[in-house]
């Protein structure tokens, strides 16, 4: 049998890897532990089928701590959004206090160099938080700073450590411990104390639940850890299953179904680039966004079901009904929720109608599959009634 | 029934001239929970060292090499419905296929159970 390759495994990790504040909390639970954008990082914990299930049904706690945050500082909100706004396509100068939004970085050709989270702090005027990826955010940071305006700053927050608690009964959990978060809708952020440590929080995630993104101090991230485990509902979920989750939720990998060859529109991420900035532009490959919009793409980012039980894996070619190549599988394997496999993948746009057949080229033989909307498990985003 | 071991974690039970093939506690272990089989079909030709069936975790496709060569017989059916069944008995009911030896001379080279078990644990 060959040795199993880790999907999450990264080859360009230090040959040292780093350690997150959590490293001994997660080697004590009998995590196993694997290289992952150069941190030592939980693959998984009791198993990735389990893990993924209780997500799902109650609430899962990940250490995210290898994720980079930094906050962009200035001398008012105007002067900050527009520094940012200079590097990403979103509208930064229309967030209001308290708010968060999902984001870019791009290069010259439209190209995602990252993708990131904004939150505008209440009472914190003039800065912008952020988080990006592990495995960018050193050329993220050098990226940012080198293109900021005289009097704006990045901090880099190595003193932060970050904690996702993801599920249904993750509200509910917090709530127990004295956060008063009950009343936040998705994307709001503010500070609140979890059985007595401050921390900031956001209401995301990725994992297509409703769901808390927790920042707090490194040195209380491991007694805030083992309080959230004292709590039933509450099961430590590894690497594995977070990418099982995110990816019936249908959401990007950075690295794979998002990178620098392809653009915010190709990746069916326009949502995320409000009407303002559309219609000025002011950002880098704008031009190729704002005509991908006018004019359309040659691919797109699509959800993919093969028919029968066999996965299809990042790497896959996905062919039409004469065999032709119209595409490739990005991220793929199987998802414990649909109970089969799933993948998203890029195709010819012509191919991209949901209801298309395909087949996808797996160990020579060809898979029939079927192109399908995403996601795959609907989103449970917790959205206050307007 | 003699059992015989690879240092790529693939067992065979041999009675006779039929060798049935699995993977072992080991790499069950390792490969974590399994989702999908891919047995060869009755009729095939394996080579010593070929690739023979697929295990497909949740993470990852790994390739089940033949430690013999011979001519499968059987497969293992039920496997196609119930994968788990690798995780939670791989050196008996989580079998593959079932393989007549065309040349057992190749087993004098393969592990017994003693020398896989200290093989294992030196990794």
């Amino acid at each position: 049998m060959t040795t199993p390759v880790d999907a999450d495994h990264d080859p360009y990790s230090a040959a040292v890897p780093l350690k997150t504040p959590l490293h001994d909390a997660h080697v004590a639970l009998g995590a196993r532990m694997v290289p992952f954008a150069g941190y030592l990082m939980p693959v998984q914990y009791e198993g990735i089928l389990a893990e993924h299930a209780h997500c799902r049904a109650a609430a899962g706690l990940f250490d995210v701590s290898h994720m980079g945050q930094a906050t962009l500082r200035g001398p008012d909100h105007q002067t900050v959004a527009r520094a940012l706004e200079a590097l990403i396509p979103a509208d930064i100068l229309g967030l209001e206090p308290g708010r968060q939004r999902y984001s870019q970085l791009l290069n010259e050709r439209g190209g995602i160099l990252d993708d990131l989270m904004v939150h505008r702090a209440h009472g914190a005027e003039g800065t912008l938080g952020l988080v990006v990826n592990a495995a960018c955010k050193v050329a993220d940071y050098a990226h940012i700073a080198a293109r900021l305006p005289d009097g704006v700053l990045l901090e880099i927050h190595e003193e932060r450590a970050l904690l996702a608690l993801q599920g249904p009964e993750a509200v509910n959990v917090l709530v127990s411990l004295g956060a008063d978060v009950a009343g936040w809708d998705f994307m709001d952020v503010g500070s609140a104390s979890i059985a007595g440590i401050p921390a900031f929080l956001s209401r995301s995630g990725y994992t297509g639940e409703d769901g808390f993104e927790i920042s707090v101090h490194a040195d209380t991230v491991a007694g805030l850890w083992e309080i959230l485990l004292r709590d039933p509902r509450v099961r430590p979920i590894g690497l594995g299953a977070r990418d099982s989750l995110r990816l019936e939720g249908g959401l990007c990998l950075y690295g794979h179904d998002i990178d620098e060859t392809t653009t915010p529109v190709e990746a069916g991420l326009l949502w995320s680039i409000q009407k303002r900035r559309r219609e000025e532009g002011g950002f880098p490959g704008a031009d190729i966004v704002r005509s991908q919009i006018a004019e359309g793409v040659a691919r797109k980012r699509v959800g993919i079901r093969p028919d029968g039980r066999a996965p299809a894996r990042d790497g896959a070619e996905i062919v039409d009904e004469n065999g032709y190549a119209i595409g490739v599988v990005t991220s793929g394997g199987f998802g414990p929720t649909v109970g089969g496999p799933v993948a998203i993948g890029y195709v010819a746009a012509v191919h991209a109608r949901p209801g298309t057949r395909v087949g996808l080229m797996v160990r020579g033989k060809v898979l029939p599959a079927e192109i399908v909307s995403l996601p795959f498990v609907p989103a449970r985003f917790h959205r206050a009634p307007k | 029934m003699t059992k015989y071991y690879t240092e790529e974690h693939e067992w065979i039970a041999v009675a006779g001239k039929i060798a049935t093939l699995g993977i072992t506690d080991y790499a069950q272990a390792q490969l974590g929970d399994v989702v999908f089989v891919e047995v060869p079909t009755v009729g095939r030709k394996v080579k010593k060292g070929e690739e023979t069936a697929v295990v497909e975790s949740v993470k990852a496709a790994s390739e089940v090499y033949s430690p013999v060569t011979g001519t499968v017989v059987e497969t293992n059916e039920p496997l196609a419905n119930s994968p788990i069944t690798v995780n939670e008995d791989p050196e008996g009911a989580g079998w593959f296929c079932r393989i007549e030896l065309s040349d057992p001379a190749e087993l004098e080279v393969l592990m017994d159970e003693a020398a896989y078990k200290a093989f294992v644990e030196g990794l």
